[in-house]
């Protein structure tokens, strides 16, 4: 196969990297101006990740573009929202046996550059799942967004870090590594409407290691957050609610331990 | 006024519904996205049951004076209303859904047989 030779890792990939098989999920809806550039740069980290690509029912071309840069594409035959499409992903890394994922946003706000940071720990094997955050520097600058929107991300940061008994900064963040244990947990259970904040609950009450990063993120770079002003508070009534219940649930230890 | 034994079976019944409600979502039943509004239910039935002064009050506001929990029984069909329309646009969604299910379905089995037939 000449394809792996063309694609063997440049020196600057970590080693510790290359000899792992390693995917990057990337969700995508309505990201045609978006999704070539990920991929591009996903390529410049490492040239040996693959790349999966979950078009979540997208009228515009993204499948298109992510296929003709030779992603691979699974096209969901209709919206299933975030946490449905970043579950298709994480079923695909499952099934076929990807040792580390990453999941980088289709819309450009994720930093491909940055994704060494994101795999150390998990990489060192201190971390099932690393989560780049926003705020995991005290006063950091790097991210701008409307004011209510940051209350609400810091109101449950401090909701869920008062629940797991750690501090945890940023609870809304996709970009995340994840080792086997971590893709093995969320291929069979993920929260469906905004996904973040539940996971990460339920990666402490499945007592995964979860650690987090500190990232910047950058302007999305097309399309539009899939939360808007009204959809805030509705957002917040349904997440606290499932974080709630979710706490009384008695199966929250995995069956079956891999390894 | 309202009967003290109405006011005590109406909160009752409606904590019951709530408690029944956060059962079903606990145990994987029930959606959160679906569970809302009878959350919503529920605790605005509880709230009208076991205040008293306030269905009178909101009794008055909407003249009903000869019986004040009326008011529980319009409440809670206004909200029952309100569940069912949001189900039926979820049924309608989900049948659209389901079209478009069973037509991928139908082009990939004709694409998968073309390839068997082809070799």
């Amino acid at each position: 196969m000449s394809e792996i030779v063309a694609r063997a890792a440049p020196p600057t990939v970590d080693p510790r990297l290359r000899e792992v098989r390693r995917i990057a999920i990337v969700p995508a809806l309505n990201e045609e101006a978006s999704v070539g550039r990920v991929i591009d740069e996903l390529r410049a980290f490492d040239p040996g990740l693959d790349i999966v690509v979950v078009d979540d029912g997208s009228v515009d071309a993204t499948s298109h573009v992510a296929a003709a840069k030779g992603a691979r594409v699974l096209r969901l035959p209709f919206n299933l929202g975030i946490g449905g499409a970043v579950q298709t992903g994480f079923r695909y890394a499952f099934e076929h046996d990807y040792d580390v994922a990453v999941r980088v946003d289709g819309d450009g706000q994720h930093d491909p550059a940055q994704l060494g940071r994101v795999l150390e720990p998990v990489l060192r094997g201190d971390a099932d799942i690393a989560v780049g955050s926003r705020f995991a520097v005290e006063g950091a600058p790097g991210y701008r967004s409307s004011r209510s929107r940051r209350i609400g991300i810091r109101l449950l940061a401090w909701v869920v870090s008062r629940i797991v008994g750690r501090r945890v900064t940023d609870t809304t963040s996709g970009f995340q590594a994840l080792n086997r244990e971590g893709i093995a947990l969320f291929a069979r259970d993920y929260p469906h409407d905004y996904p973040e904040v539940e996971a990460t609950v339920m990666v402490f009450r499945h007592r995964l290691r979860l650690l987090e990063v500190a990232v910047e993120m950058r302007e999305r770079g097309g399309g539009r957050s899939s939360i808007t002003a009204l959809h805030s508070i509705y957002y917040m009534v349904k997440v606290l609610l499932a974080i709630f219940v979710g706490l009384f649930r008695r199966d929250v230890v995995p069956k079956e331990k891999s390894e | 006024m309202t009967p003290l034994a109405v006011s005590i079976a109406g909160a009752i019944a409606s904590f019951v519904l709530v408690l029944v409600v956060l059962e079903l979502i606990r145990s994987r039943r029930l959606r959160e996205r679906y569970a809302l509004l009878w959350l919503v239910t529920g605790i605005a039935l509880t709230v009208l049951s076991a205040w008293r002064d306030g269905l009178n009050t909101i009794a008055g506001w909407l003249g009903v004076r000869s019986y004040p929990p009326a008011v529980l029984f319009a409440v809670g069909l206004l909200f029952i209303l309100a569940v069912l329309l949001h189900y039926s646009t979820v049924i309608s969604r989900l049948s659209d859904q389901n079209v478009l299910l069973a037509q991928r379905l139908a082009l990939l089995e004709q694409e998968l047989h073309e390839g068997v037939t082809e070799r």
